[in-house]
Order: structure tokens, then sequence, then C-alpha cells
């Protein structure tokens, strides 16, 4: 083994090295791929990327566009954090509406009125009208077992589906970026960090996130052993009785679906003391769209969803 | 804190997605929520405890099968340091996944059954660590409470992986008895074997010392996008990219190539400003005090201190696909941030990597297999030898017709 300095000045800490790696990845697409679009929700883990990407380009402009498929159930102050961030940064946004998907009759809403299996088609159809060869996302690998198989570049067919059992080898830092005519990449610049590591980057860029991720009072009632919002999508069922509480949301996915936690964080660095001691994993306490079965997001994934 | 990567090598039999459920399980980094989907999934399968494997098989059919069929992603933190864990299935047939865990870790765990001692795929395992030069490697040597705690079957089996050891390249071997199902040796030292006197597992995955592995002495920064704002700051022309090699300073002696033209660096900036030094693996961004012609897949370094600039590659491939490597075929080879083409000129022996016998006369590579080969490329690359240089000695082939990544290479010194 060549021996080098020993100095230990030159280490980064788990900030710097995930900032670097997600960065360099950014900077991969953004070099390799001809038309490549962000995913954008307004969700912290989307809001860290986009703010990785500005960081990865400075001081010259973010060179794609964000996209955002909006399932007509986002929480208003999700909405409004991501137009007031979108005008800001002067960054284009494409909106894929899975309301207009349905109003048109393109997707058919499930009984229960869920909208995230058909959130596929319609981030698909978008990803298609607009001609984006790479969407890069959010998604990390500590969130799902079936994620944490994910490669960094994850490759989809023609129909946009994930087969988790033919995946390209994915060495050292050297990503293959090549599709064939029809074919789509997806991108995962966060894999590797936590929802911690999260937490703690928004407190030490001091990144601004949507105010639901704070503590605040909010009119909840319990389903599933879960708090949910009273919200215009959701209303309490006879017999849930509402209450007020002071929560946050661990993650902001459809409101119809997504549930609070009792939470007195109310700054970034309280929240990541919170994470750190909590118990049960983000997606665990608060979706209710993953408790369907152990392989309910492999099965999604396999569909085309991110 | 800093960061960690580590690989483990081993099957299912030998207790690997037990000894990392238990890493997990112990360092409190498993949910309440997983370990219930755990507990049904155990109780439905009638197991007479809680298989903390379960915890890491993420597809259906790896719980179906009881098997791991790729890599698969793990996060764990102590106060000391974050891990991330490529944990990597065992079999032969699934060599290739080990490589590609091995690649990025600075650490790798080879579990053996203290039953079994050393069998061929522990050889593979080690031979795999070795050639893609993972700086630390543990021999785990697990079930210990199946040989009732014996020194003396430690004992053997350390000496014999210490002897195969020798005749390969590692810089840092520990071997650490344990059981990964009761936790002996994992997180805390065993009360059960107080023959053994070093660290617990995850004592010495605290502790090992990683800051001297990267590569500071020669400067090498391969060019990834060139960043020239369009609007406002028309003067503004910067080369972004991650240090691979060395430590830059504003003021250095710099070369480009492989065009060759000298400058200086004018500033290394950030988006959080400009920094005196950049070092591995910081990405960073480089402007140069004069006009030069510079793009992707350029590297900068230091005028008397440069990689080998060349044609002719000669490395250990680990091969893919299904289809082989033969002498004459094309690939597409993306080295650092440059890609061309490389013709593939001789296969020279595949390394049997159970015991390392170089079996001359083989003219292609097979899906698995690890042979010596070389290469001509179209355009001239910027390499160092991988032993010197993890990221400017590697490099991946790329099949031009089906896009798939079919082959991995690590450059040898000449």
């Amino acid at each position: 083994m060549t021996e080098f300095s020993d100095s230990p000045r030159y280490g980064l800490s788990q900030l710097d090295y995930l900032e670097s790696e997600a960065i360099f990845i950014i900077r991969e697409v953004a070099a390799e791929n001809e038309h490549p679009a962000m995913l954008f929700s307004g969700g912290k883990d989307s809001i860290v990327m986009l703010h990785l990407a500005v960081k990865a380009f400075a001081p010259g402009p973010v060179p794609f566009p964000l996209m955002h498929v909006d399932t007509g159930h986002n929480f208003a102050e999700v909405l409004e954090f991501r137009d007031r961030k979108v005008a800001e940064l002067g960054i284009g946004l494409v909106v894929g509406s899975v309301q207009d998907a349905i109003d048109s009759g393109q997707v058919r809403e499930a009984p229960g009125g869920s909208r995230n299996r058909i959130q596929t088609p319609v981030l698909l159809q978008t990803a298609e009208a607009n001609g984006f060869t790479a969407l890069m996302g959010g998604a990390r690998r500590d969130e799902e077992k079936a994620r944490a198989k994910e490669r960094v570049f994850s490759f989809r067919d023609e129909f946009g589906q994930w087969d988790p059992k033919d995946q390209r080898p994915e060495l050292w830092s050297l990503y293959n970026t090549r599709i064939n005519q029809g074919e789509s990449i997806r991108v995962f610049p966060i894999s590797n960090w936590t929802e911690l590591d999260i937490w703690e980057y928004i407190a030490r860029e001091r990144i601004e996130v949507p105010s639901i991720y704070y503590a605040h009072e909010r009119e909840v009632f319990l389903r599933n052993s879960m708090l949910f919002a009273v919200d215009k999508h959701l209303q309490p069922r006879e017999g849930e009785k509402v209450f007020t509480a002071r929560v946050r949301y661990r993650t902001v996915g459809d409101a119809t679906l997504t549930a609070a936690v009792e939470s007195e964080a109310d700054t970034p660095e309280k929240v990541a003391i919170e994470v750190a001691a909590s118990r049960i994993t983000e997606r665990g306490a608060t979706r209710g769209d993953d408790k369907v079965s152990e392989a309910a997001m492999e099965d999604r994934k396999k569909e085309g969803y991110f | 804190m800093d960061i960690l990567r580590f690989a483990t090598a081993g099957s299912v039999d030998d207790g690997k997605s037990t000894l990392i459920g238990r890493l997990l399980y112990d360092s409190k980094s498993v949910f309440e929520d997983q370990l219930e989907a755990v507990e049904r999934t155990s109780r439905q399968r009638g197991d007479l405890y809680t298989d903390l494997a379960l915890l890491t098989d993420g597809l259906r059919a790896e719980r179906e099968q009881g098997i791991t069929i790729d890599v698969a992603y793990r996060y764990f933190a102590t106060p000391r340091r974050k891990f991330i864990i490529a944990d990597t299935p065992g079999h032969t047939q699934y060599t290739r996944n080990m490589v590609t865990g091995a690649s990025t870790a600075d650490l790798a765990i080879v579990l053996v059954d203290a039953r079994k001692g050393l069998l061929e795929q522990s050889r593979r395992h080690a031979t795999i660590v070795s050639l893609l030069r993972v700086p630390h490697i543990v021999l785990a040597v697990n079930k210990m409470d199946l040989v009732d705690w014996s020194e003396d079957v430690y004992e053997a089996i350390r000496s014999e992986f210490l002897e195969f050891a020798a005749r390969l390249d590692f810089s840092d071997v520990t071997v650490i008895p344990m059981s990964a199902l009761a936790g002996d040796n994992v997180v805390s030292r065993s009360e059960n074997m107080p023959w053994y006197e070093g660290a617990s597992l995850l004592h010495h995955l605290e502790h090992v010392y990683i800051a001297s592995d990267r590569n500071l002495t020669d400067v090498r920064f391969p060019v990834q996008y060139v960043i020239r704002p369009q609007n406002g700051r028309g003067d503004y022309r910067a080369f972004a990219g991650q240090v691979v090699g060395g430590v830059m300073k504003p003021g250095d002696e710099v070369m480009v190539l492989p065009s060759g033209l000298p400058t200086r660096i004018r500033t290394i900036d950030t988006a959080d400003g400009e920094v005196a030094e950049a070092y591995p693996p910081m990405s960073v961004t480089v402007r140069l005090e004069d006009e030069v012609d510079v793009s992707r897949g350029d590297m900068i370094c230091r005028p008397h201190n440069q990689p080998t600039v060349t044609q002719d590659i000669d490395a250990m491939i680990c091969w893919m696909d299904d289809m082989p490597l033969r002498p004459g075929q094309k690939y597409a080879i993306k080295h650092t941030t440059r890609t061309t083409r490389a013709l593939v000129k001789e296969v020279q022996y595949e390394l049997d990597v159970n015991s390392l016998h170089r079996n001359q006369g083989v003219d292609s590579l097979g899906i698995n297999a690890i042979g010596r080969v070389r290469f001509r490329t179209t355009q001239p690359i910027l390499v160092d030898p991988y032993r010197r240089n993890r990221m400017t000695g590697a490099f991946i082939l790329i099949d031009e017709v089906t896009n798939r990544t079919v082959g991995a290479g690590v450059i040898n010194e000449t």
C-alpha cells in the first residue's frame, strides 16, 4: 500500500462528504444527459436537492428545469412554498397535474380516493411530453428496503419500469448515463443521505422549508393510530374526534395520506435532535400508503413510481 | 464526524445478513416499525427467533428464497462515525456485485463460518478485496458459539487466512472471532471468549484510521463541467469537478492535460466562497490564470507530477455481462470524466480467484470472470496505476449497442 500524508486535517465531515458526492452526481447528469429535469415538490428532500443543484453551478444558473407531479392533494403551505422558491430562483417549473388527468379521463381515481398509484402515469406522461430523458429525484435509500437496492442512476425501460434484478452495476463514481431511444433514467443524488443528515444539513445551511415541518397548532383527528390534519381534502369520519394538538410533519406527501407527529420542535436543530431520538422511520410514522404490504414500495417502483 | 464506507462479503449461510441486522439493531438503528414488520414475517414463516437477516433483504424474491440478490446499501451512525454498508451477496454468480460494493469501500468484512473454516468463496472474497484495493480488511470468524468458543478453532482459521493473505496485497488485516446471532464481539466485547484481546467489530469500525487512505500527493482534477454564466458575469469561466488526488491551492503552477498547457490556479471557488485548499473528495470550481482551452474530460495536474497520457491500457477486468469479452471487440470506456472507445487487443490470462492460478491460453472472459486484458483506446486517457490512485486508475466498459455496463477495470502498473 502506498503511504500518503497522514495529516488528519484532510478529512471531510459526513455532511461535506455527502454534499460533495451529490454535487458531483448532479453535475454529471447535466454534463452527460441531453434533457434532464429535477423533481421538486416543495418537500424537504427535494428542497435540499435543489439547494445542492444551485451550489453545483454557482455562480451560473441551474441548467435544467424543475418538474412537479401535483396530486391535487397537496398541503397549501407546500404549494405556496414551491411557487415562491421557483420564482425566487428564476428556474422553469413544469407541473403535471393528477387532477387534470382525472378530469380528462386519462387516469381513474381508486375507490378510497388514494392518488398514489395514479401519480405514476402522470409522471411518465409529463416527462415524455417535455422530452425529459433524465429525472433527478430526492429519494433516499434509508427510507425503505426496496430503495436500499436501487442504484444512484436507475435505468427505466420505455414503460418507465424498474427491473430490480437487472440493474446496471455501479462502480466507483463512474456512472453510466447512457440510454436508448425511448428509455429514461432516474437519478437520486441524495441516495446516501439519512433523514438525520437532511435535518443537520438544513440546520447548517440555513435552508428554508415549509412551515408545516416545524411544530405548530393544528386541528387533528386519530385514524389507524396516526394523527391526520383536518384539510380541505380530508375530513374526519363519523366517530373520529377532532382536537387541537402541537404537531409537525416528517414528510409532506399527499395530504390525505400523510400524518403528523406530536412535536415541540420549532427549529431545524430541535427537529434533528427529535429525529435522532425517534424510534420509528419517517415513512412508518406518517405514511398510510406504505403500510399496505412489505413489498408495497417495490411493487410501485416496478410500475414506474419514484 | 466522518464517514466510513464498508462492504460485507459472505453468503447467507455465513450469517452476513444476521451480522448486519445485529449491527443495526445493537447500534439502535433499527426502528420499531421495521422490527415489527420483521417479527411479523418471521412469525409467518414459523422461525423460532426473530430473523434479523430479514431487516436487510429488501426484495420479495430475497425474502421468499432467503438469499441476497443484489447490492443493498444500509446506513447507521454512532456518535463517532456515520457508516454506509454495501451489503453484497457471496456466491460466485454474484462476483460482479461484490466488485461493485468493494469499489467504493474503505473497509471490507469477509465472513467465514467457524465450523467450516476458510472456503473457496472466502479466498475469492479476499482476492476481490485485494484486487479492488480496499484499504482495510476484517476477517469475521462467525458462529463461534457453535464451536464452543474454541480458541484453537479460531487460531487455525486465522493462521490459514494470514498465510493466504500474504500472497495478496493487504496493508491492514484484522481477524475477529464473533457470534452475530448472539451478538458476541459485534458491538461489545464477548465474555465467552476471554482469550481474545482485540476490539469488537463496531469498536474497530469506529476507530480504524482512514484519513491517510486517499492520495494527497498527486494533484488530479478531472474537469467535469465548464461553468460560464451567460448574463451578468460575462468574464467568469471556471472548471467544476471533484478533486481525486493531491491538495490544490490558489497560486499553484498547474498543467492541463492532454494539451499540456501550463498555467496557475487563480482561485478555488465553492458556492460558499473561495477556499484556501481543495483535496479529495471535495467538489469545487477552479479558475485558472490564463485563458486556456479546457473542456470536460481534461485533467488538471502539477507540471512535475503528471498521470500517464496513453492509448494502451493494461488492466485487470471483472467481466459483468452475459456476452463474453473477446479480442477484436470495441466498447465505450469511461475513465474519470472522459469517455472514449477501446478495442480489446488481447486477453493475457484469466485469474482463478480461488487458487490465484493464472490460466493462460484463454481468449475470452465470461460473466463474473476476472482476467488481465490489453486495450487500445481511440483517444488518449490520463491514467495512474490503480494502486496509486483508485479514481484515476479505474474505468468501466459500456456496450455501445445495449448501453449496459459490461466490465470494470483496474489499471496495472507498467
